[in-house]
């Protein structure tokens, strides 16, 4: 236990709860938003609907890890991919507001790329979907463009000294993709299975992809 | 201009908050505010006009505000702005109305930045030494704080691109290249430690001046 009588934590100030109040408040002004979108005729409640059923649904991360495992298990594709991501991911079907301008980069046993927005919290949605909190959060933001080995261990990523990190920052209309490393004795998965060891935040570049093999028991 | 949202380098916000069950939206106003941003988006001009609205809220209220709240503040101030636009016109029709064929094809087929017209040809190329100029524009710029008046090296060449400073202001696009430029850990943070660390940034050709002249 801590012997300090009090924590002056500063990010409680930055991500506290919303009251029930607040909540209620926040909601009356989007509903505000909303009625005048609509009585004006800019919008109707099916396009809002519509529109929100399309970012909570159709795009997600599972588009992204669908490319990645194809990469793992097709080398030209791969080549296509690291050569014009913007193309490949679109032979895919995948592409959009916020996936314009695609760049993968490749991790390997001796080179590590993770992806960060500093001045917004750009990030590609045709194939990761909308941004998780802690993306958005200043935290992250700040912090791992100076002290990325630090952050990364805090997602529980140990990297060696000998590994070169190497930080994007998504300042244009760029946005990044990290293809991870194949686990390895995976030769004999599908590219359906692998699909499942592709996570967003190995897309990000905060982890590796899944081990199959490895269990916390 | 220099405000919190340039937030690059700084580490006063402590550890990174990650919860892997977090869902794509924690309460429904987040889903509508995100469902009329992209709606509305054609509405209220280019992407880096929307970008400083949000990077002239209150550096207070932009820490206490979680990002849709910062999208709700923005919906307000454009929706303000536009209505006072419009109120000199008295007409029904005086607001566009979204067609939602257009926006879904916007939605799976992007708006790129990338342009034809302007500067084609980069000045700078794979591998040369750049020093970013030290500006301090009171508008909107993309060049980070804590890189600029840092040496570093082109990695990519990525086309031209319209230019976030003057497309923001309604100064025009003013396309031009855009690169992936390096910096060394070193170079920006002083670090001894991992001299084989990199940080790659986009910038724009307007950002940079060539080194070894």
């Amino acid at each position: 236990m801590s012997d300090h009588f009090h924590k002056h934590d500063q990010d409680t100030v930055l991500i506290k709860e919303r009251s029930e109040q607040e909540i209620a408040g926040l909601t009356k002004r989007v509903e505000k938003l909303e009625k005048f979108l609509i009585q004006k005729g800019i919008v109707s409640k099916d396009l809002l609907e519509s529109v929100a059923n399309i970012y909570e649904n159709d795009l997600g991360p599972l588009n992204g890890a669908k490319v990645i495992a194809r990469a793992w298990c097709d080398p030209s594709y791969k080549k296509r991919l690291l050569d014009d991501a913007t193309k490949a991911i679109k032979e895919m079907g995948f592409g959009g507001l916020q996936g314009e301008h695609m760049v993968v980069l490749e991790n390997t046993p001796i080179i590590h790329n993770v992806v960060v927005c500093s001045l917004c919290s750009c990030y590609p949605w045709p194939v990761l979907g909308l941004p998780p909190g802690w993306y958005k959060d200043p935290a992250y933001r700040s912090r791992i463009v100076i002290h990325p080995r630090d952050v990364l261990k805090e997602f529980g990523l140990n990297l060696c000294d000998s590994v070169e990190v190497r930080v994007w920052d998504s300042s244009a209309e760029v946005r990044y993709l990290v293809l991870p490393e194949r686990p390895l004795k995976t030769e004999k998965f599908c590219e359906e299975d692998l699909v499942k060891l592709v996570t967003r935040e190995a897309m990000i570049g905060v982890a590796k992809a899944k081990d199959p093999f490895f269990s916390e028991t | 201009m220099n405000s919190i949202h340039d937030m690059g380098g700084l580490t006063c916000f402590g550890q990174v908050k990650y919860d892997e069950d977090e869902p794509v939206f924690h309460h429904e106003w987040e889903q509508k505010v995100l469902a009329i941003t992209v709606a509305t988006s054609s509405l209220f001009g280019p992407l880096d006009k929307r970008r400083h609205v949000l990077e002239k809220i209150g550096s207070i209220d932009y820490l206490k505000s979680s990002y849709y709240e910062r999208w709700l503040i923005r919906l307000e101030l454009s929706l303000n702005e536009l209505t006072a636009i419009n109120q000199y016109q008295s007409t029904e029709s005086e607001y566009e109305s979204i067609d939602f064929k257009e926006l879904e094809h916007a939605i799976y087929n992007g708006r790129p930045s990338d342009r034809t017209e302007g500067r084609q040809t980069p000045i700078f190329s794979v591998g040369d030494r750049i020093r970013t100029k030290n500006i301090n524009p009171s508008g909107h710029t993309r060049l980070a704080r804590y890189v600029r008046g840092r040496c570093g090296f082109i990695d990519r060449v990525h086309g031209t691109h319209s230019f976030p400073d003057t497309a923001a202001h309604g100064e025009g696009e003013n396309p031009q290249p855009l690169y992936s430029v390096r910096f060394t850990a070193k170079e920006l943070w002083g670090a001894e430690k991992y001299p084989t660390d990199n940080l790659y940034i986009d910038l724009w050709e307007d950002y940079l001046e060539p080194l070894d002249v």
